[in-house]
């Protein structure tokens, strides 16, 4: 009966994914026809553990969504490959039909991303149905999913969208995002457009989940505040590269690269004593068309020196399971704060 | 990890749901509240019943010639609404040209619908080089005046109703496919279908479980505003002489021989055109108010 099921392939230490050297470019026409790309995702890799919600944060245009429809094989990426469970996505081993099952994705537009067409119940069996399953058992399914994310399917199952509040159509859209069983569910900005109440509803209706079917996140948003309610490690983006990946304990108490030091201190404070007084970062971030040299946030990093402008700083561990890129944190990088040490990690451009 | 399927209830044990009426049905809803639609809508379809039953209601001869009571005028004894150049009656031949009429008007407007749908939701949906080759080819017939290319492919073609359908199709095809491909391309871009993508569901049945219904409706609205154009092309072409031949009465070629009889009796010989307008005026605001009424947010 449960033609759905995957099992689990690598064992619990296993990574559940792990992305390498994923980049993703998209051309462009620039200025006098001039044909130029897009760096969206520029040479990115993290692993996700079995059962940990990964939390990916950055501001708008950072390659937070872009990322998210690589994983989800929704674009395909220029270079780099995606293991899934020890296999390799999009190769004999794990064909994309079989990874699509067990990796799912919500939504930010709780409206958009429901087909204004069939009911809500229609819309999470359609998944099943592809997969197989007979119209009777996947509706049953649906029913039970509906149920499940606490939407009681006798009074919502043959609703439009239209007729549901933007907070149950999020609902709606996790249910069908599980209606596959997921291992991975991808969660892009999923309760940024609840307001604040809801948005705690579906939290915790998204933790219980976690919990009692036992999956794992990524979860992307822009909201320092939800992301740490969420995560057990957190990644931080910036122009489409990787600035700093750790624990989310350390990440907000022992931040390593200034960017992320600067996004936490711009986060709004519950204490009108702790307000934030003066904006930590000014102006938009560069163009991802032509991002500076070296270290992509010298331009606007109050300890940018000479050797920021030259050198490219990679992730160096800055601590237990703690990774920043920064050159601040490498030793003998060239940067007058650089920890003094022997060893030679120096990058070059 | 896996939800178990064991307690699901078979179908006979499950509660009914309560269920809301479907986007047509309110659409329905709406055009049934509308006076205007149903007034149209009734014209319409007398018309068509005019047509499918027209033969056996007609009192006079439709065929039957007479060189003594020719051009009479309406309200004549036996001639209710006069006769025509060949002292045919007229009433006879108005109620059974809708037949010829309404199909010539119809007809390339179905078929184009089916083709140009087809076309146009397959470049919407594939996009990219398929979607460029496709719609630049399209935009060439689109280039033409549909008058004029409606004339050319039929005169190249030669005379007949068949030729004249096809002609007619063609003309309208790049029309209802452009449509269709705006439509389709709006809709691609949705969540919905990159979370059907993502559910693993091959591209024919993402389109034919998630697309279709969102952008048939948009292009149906569409083509019956092209059927009150398809009438007037098709009336034209038999006026030049390009689709219906005599004497089988159609409207538009009643019109263009009686034209000569303008000065000599104007009311009769304004009777085909006066029937042309009042169907494609129908059509046309049918199609409006169909519009109107599938604007509701859905």
């Amino acid at each position: 009966m449960n033609a759905l099921v995957t099992p689990d392939l690598g064992g619990p230490a296993q990574p559940l994914l792990k992305v390498s050297s994923l980049v993703k470019h998209f051309p462009v026409k620039g200025p006098l026809g001039k044909k130029a790309v897009v760096r969206a995702v520029d040479n990115i890799s993290f692993t996700v553990q079995k059962g940990e919600t990964l939390g990916v944060v950055g501001e708008s245009g950072c390659g937070k969504s872009t990322t998210a429809r690589v994983l989800m094989q929704l674009i395909t990426q220029d270079r780099g490959e995606l293991i899934f469970d020890a296999a390799e996505v999009n190769s004999h081993q794990l064909p994309l039909r079989d990874f699509r099952r067990q990796v799912q994705m919500v939504f930010q537009d709780s409206y958009s991303s429901l087909n204004p067409r069939l009911t809500i119940e229609q819309s999470i069996a359609f998944g099943p149905r592809v997969h197989g399953l007979s119209p009777a058992v996947a509706l049953a399914r649906a029913r039970e999913l509906l149920a499940k994310v606490g939407l009681e399917p006798v009074r919502f199952a043959g609703r439009y969208p239209h007729e549901l509040s933007g907070g149950q159509r999020q609902r709606v859209n996790i249910a069908r995002a599980l209606a596959l069983e997921p291992r991975l569910v991808v969660l892009d900005e999923a309760v940024s457009a609840l307001d604040k109440s809801v948005e705690a509803q579906v939290l915790n209706l998204l933790l219980d989940l976690k919990k009692s079917l036992d999956l794992t996140y990524v979860f992307i948003s822009h909201d320092l505040h939800v992301v740490r309610y969420m995560s057990d490690r957190i990644l931080v983006m910036y122009l489409g590269e990787v600035v700093e990946i750790g624990p989310a304990e350390a990440l907000f108490t022992r931040a390593a690269h200034p960017y992320t030091r600067a996004l936490l201190s711009s986060m709004p404070s519950m204490d009108p004593a702790q307000r934030t007084l003066a904006s930590p970062l000014t102006g938009d971030p560069p163009s991802p068309i032509d991002p500076p040299s070296g270290c992509r946030f010298h331009t606007r990093c109050p300890h940018a020196e000479a050797a920021c402008r030259i050198s490219k700083p990679l992730l160096f561990p800055t601590g237990e399971h703690h990774e920043a890129a920064c050159l601040m944190s490498i030793p003998s990088s060239g940067h007058s704060r650089s920890p003094r040490g022997d060893q030679s990690m120096r990058h070059t451009p | 990890m896996n939800m178990s399927l064991t307690n699901i209830p078979s179908p006979a044990q499950m509660v009914p749901i309560e269920t809301s009426p479907g986007y047509w049905t309110s659409v329905g809803r709406r055009l049934a509240r509308d006076k205007v639609a149903l007034l149209v809508g009734g014209i319409i379809l007398a018309l068509v019943l005019l047509a499918l039953l027209g033969q056996y209601l007609t009192l006079g001869d439709p065929y039957g010639t007479s060189m003594f009571k020719r051009l009479r005028p309406i309200g004549t004894e036996g001639f209710p609404l006069g006769s025509d150049e060949l002292g045919r009656d007229m009433l006879s031949r108005l109620m059974l040209g809708a037949r010829l009429s309404l199909f010539m008007g119809i007809t390339p407007v179905i078929l184009a619908f089916f083709i140009g749908s087809a076309v146009g939701i397959f470049a919407g949906y594939a996009g990219g080089l398929a979607n460029a080759l496709i719609m630049r080819t399209v935009d060439i017939f689109y280039a033409f005046p549909s008058v004029l290319l409606a004339i050319a492919l039929s005169g190249a073609l030669g005379a007949g109703i068949d030729n004249a359908l096809l002609s007619l199709t063609l003309v309208f095809v790049p029309q209802i496919a452009r449509v269709a491909e705006s439509v389709t391309t709006q809709v691609r871009s949705r969540d919905y279908i990159e979370a059907a993508r993502a559910s693993g569901a091959s591209a024919f049945t993402i389109i034919r479980t998630q697309v279709l219904g969102n952008v048939l409706g948009p292009i149906f609205v569409f083509a019956t505003g092209l059927i009150s154009v398809c009438m007037i092309l098709a009336s034209g072409l038999s006026f030049l002489g390009l689709g219906v031949r005599p004497p089988e009465p159609e409207w538009g070629l009643m019109l263009n021989t009686l034209r000569t009889a303008i000065y000599t009796q104007p009311w009769v010989a304004a009777l085909p055109g006066l029937m042309i307008f009042m169907t494609s005026i129908s059509f046309n605001i049918l199609a409006d108010r169909l519009r109107a009424a599938m604007a509701i947010r859905s």
